[in-house]
């Protein structure tokens, strides 16, 4: 097995780089052996955050079990950019069925698998954030309710960019989509809607609830590989930076993604049956005006006639967020003011 | 073994004969009571090894049904009506995906206004889904057609649905002979999948397909059907070698050797229409039935040799096309071009309305007579028809119809009358 030589540098992103670390803490994707579920030559678009976050789950489900997976998935980008006929990028067994219905297929090829026997044989459902929260939310209740053997992952690019960036439940307040326009006194998509499916899957009480970025793939990679350990229900929320949906630079889908964890309006954790069991702090807090100033779906609020307002309501959201989920580290103990 | 027993469960018990893997469930009237045997079979033991999984639509169930089919798993669910509509995009998904999956559709009508009475509405609706599409025309046919439903599934890849009348058929309590498991596991071997999802050598399955490959795609989903067509009579003929049993089939004449008018439907309704044909011929009409079993794929062939010599052709369906008329009389109507006769649609039974032997009689009494207009239908109350009309015309607001209706014809209490002003 080949391996590159360990340096010790950093750059200035507080990312773990991967030469850091030891042999068997590192991505899979360093392993010469590793899965290449969805393999080169798709046709997502440059700094597609899906493809990235797709590549980096499946191949670490394959990891944790021994190569043996079936995934499932929903109409999507993903379904569309990897299955340009006649070409799949897939190499791993793979169904795709409607938009709305990929928890259920899925219930379906585990409860195959269970009837045959082929209890070493897991399965992998994924889907964007319209199949997840909007048209395949119904699917998906039924899924968690019964506690079906399924590992959910959602790829949320917060809209539905394969039909050209129209608004889902994911959608954030004041983004620009196409059915959200910039127009009207309230430009971009409306405040106090949308769904948090991540608490709403807490609620149910499955066995594991977890939120990852394409900015901390380690992170990703290891909740992967925490929740093919187990059985039962498990939902994977994953924040996937669209360069065409968000309006910003292919160069910046990390930067993005990180920066949506930093202001705390993208909130990291784990949650084992029902109770959020681990949260990634915010290493150096950022106001939401750095993440949102370098989105063209964001623009209308930082043009010739700034919205500092509607700025000071998303920033409102994130500290929310800080305070729910305690995001952000004392200082010190002893500087804690009890009243 | 004969015994009575009802409807639902002599099918129930047969599909559990054919060893269904995984099973979704979803209550509908008046399929229920089938999901609800099958359940109960699963949970004392009965059948196994197999997966009963209690889901929240039926869009869901034949979601499931799809994901558990193409893991190589034999699978089944029951729906009716609503139910068929609400799952209508993965019914023909099922079909696109070429997934051998097993439906009883016990019919019934589409609302609104909702009835949950028995029709062939929502089979017409899925007649260009892809599935093949059997009917009953007794609960015995019922049983028996399952068997053989999951035989031809398997053996095509198609999906196939076995209609039976919801109610008439599904509630009937009648004799019939349930099969043993040895003749059922002679006739029916496992299920050895065209496709499947095995880590071991993995596949995509459904892929995108453009305008390069689509049509033949859907082309080679045609040409299974026409297989079907070869196929359905075979697998009827090795049953009946079997069990001793005429069942299934494409298309079932009766005393129409001579026949100058011929009556075709679908379904449970066709006994009523042979005790009418029997009374018929005493008074020397020369009257035959010939009932069609297999809607889809439509036997176009075997329908225009068994309606050759007729005169007169009266297709009697449980359901038509709303401004337009007959769903099946136009599938006839194409299976007999360049035949000389005159065709006579008649829609009956809708939302359950029954279809008497004495109306039946009149209708076969008329069309000796030719006084059959080319579209009936039968018992309809023009009258009640004609004062709603006339309500629509005189009053803007004139409000719902069918409320309308059942206050005019006394079912619905007039306590607050609405003014005709």
């Amino acid at each position: 097995m080949t391996t590159q030589p360990v340096h010790f540098y950093q750059i200035g992103s507080f990312a773990v780089g991967n030469r850091l670390l030891s042999d068997d803490e590192r991505t899979v994707q360093s392993s010469p052996n590793r899965a290449n579920s969805i393999d080169s030559g798709h046709r997502a678009c440059q700094g597609c955050g899906e493809a990235l976050g797709a590549r980096y789950a499946l191949d670490a489900a394959m990891r944790s079990s021994g190569g043996q997976i079936v995934a499932v998935n929903a109409t999507g980008c993903l379904e569309v950019f990897s299955t340009p006929y006649p070409e799949t990028s897939w190499r791993i067994p793979w169904l795709h069925s409607l938009f709305g219905n990929a928890p259920a297929v899925a219930t379906g090829v585990a409860a195959a698998l269970r009837v045959k026997g082929l209890h070493d044989v897991r399965v992998v459902a994924q889907a964007g954030d319209g199949g997840t929260v909007d048209i395949g939310f119904g699917c998906l209740s039924g899924m968690f309710e019964r506690n079906d053997d399924v590992l959910f992952i959602c790829y949320d690019n917060e809209g539905y960019m394969n039909t050209g960036v129209q608004r889902s439940a994911a959608t954030p307040p004041a983004a620009r989509t196409a059915t959200t326009d910039v127009v009207g006194p309230e430009p971009g998509n409306v405040f106090g809607q949308g769904k948090d499916l991540p608490r709403i899957a807490m609620a149910r009480d499955i066995p594991y609830v977890a939120t990852a970025t394409v900015a901390d793939l380690h992170d990703l990679e290891q909740k992967v590989e925490r929740a093919m350990s187990m059985r039962g229900a498990r939902y994977l929320h994953v924040l996937v930076p669209c360069p065409l949906g968000w309006g910003s630079a292919s160069s910046e889908t990390i930067h993005i993604a990180r920066l949506a964890k930093e202001t705390g309006l993208f909130p990291v954790f784990e949650a084992h049956n029902g109770v959020v069991t681990d949260v990634a702090k915010i290493r150096r807090q950022v106001p939401v005006q750095e993440y949102l100033s370098i989105q063209r779906r964001y623009a209308h609020l930082f043009g010739k006639k700034p919205r500092p307002d509607i700025v000071a309501r998303i920033q409102t959201i994130a500290d929310q967020n800080i305070a729910r989920y305690g995001l952000v580290e004392p200082a010190s103990s002893d500087q804690e003011v009890h009243v | 073994m004969l015994r009575q027993i009802e409807g639902s469960r002599a099918v129930a018990e047969t599909v559990a004969l054919c060893r269904p893997e995984v099973v979704c469930a979803y209550p509908i009237s008046p399929q229920t009571h089938i999901i609800e045997a099958v359940g109960a079979m699963v949970k004392e033991g009965t059948l196994a090894p197999c997966e009963y999984i209690n889901v929240e639509s039926e869009f869901a169930a034949m979601s499931v049904a799809i994901g558990a089919s193409a893991t190589g798993a034999r699978s089944y669910t029951a729906t009716a009506s609503q139910g068929l509509l609400y799952m209508i995009e993965a019914v023909y998904n099922a079909a696109g995906l070429g997934l051998p999956i097993v439906m009883t559709l016990a019919n019934r009508a589409i609302g609104a206004p909702i009835n949950i009475w028995n029709d062939h509405s929502d089979a017409m609706a899925v007649r260009d889904s892809g599935w093949i599409q059997l009917f009953a025309e007794t609960n015995q046919e019922a049983a028996d057609l399952h068997v053989q439903a999951f035989r031809l599934a398997e053996e095509l890849s198609v999906p196939v649905m076995v209609c039976m009348d919801g109610f008439i058929l599904t509630h009937a309590v009648e004799g019939v002979d349930i099969l043993d498991q040895a003749t059922v596991d002679a006739f029916l071997p496992p299920y050895e999948p065209r496709q499947v999802l095995d880590p071991a050598d993995p596949v995509s399955i459904g892929a995108m397909v453009g305008p390069e490959a689509f049509e033949e795609v859907r082309y080679l989903a045609h040409l299974r059907q026409l297989d079907a067509l070869e196929r359905i009579p075979v697998i009827a003929t090795e049953f009946e070698e079997l069990t001793g049993r005429a069942s299934g089939g494409l298309v079932r004449a009766y005393r129409t050797e001579d026949a100058e008018i011929i009556i075709v439907a679908l379904g449970s309704v066709l006994g009523t229409i042979k005790d009418a044909v029997d009374i018929r011929r005493e008074l020397g009409e020369r009257v035959g039935v010939v009932g069609i079993t297999s809607f889809r794929p439509f036997p176009g062939d075997a329908v225009r040799e068994a309606l050759s010599g007729a005169s007169q052709i009266v297709v009697l369906e449980k359901a038509f096309s709303v401004g337009f008329g007959g769903v099946l009389s136009t599938d006839v109507a194409m299976s007999m071009q360049g035949e000389q006769y005159v065709m006579r649609n008649v829609v009956a039974g809708l939302g359950g309305r029954s279809i008497t032997r004495r109306a039946l009689e009149a209708l076969i009494a008329d069309a000796v007579r030719g006084d059959l207009p080319a579209l009936t239908f039968l018992d309809l109350d023009h009258d009640a028809v004609d004062r709603e009309r006339d309500r629509m015309a005189k009053t803007r607001r004139s409000g719902p119809s069918a409320e309308n209706l059942l206050r005019d014809r006394g079912a619905l209490s007039s306590s607050y009358p609405r003014s005709e002003s």
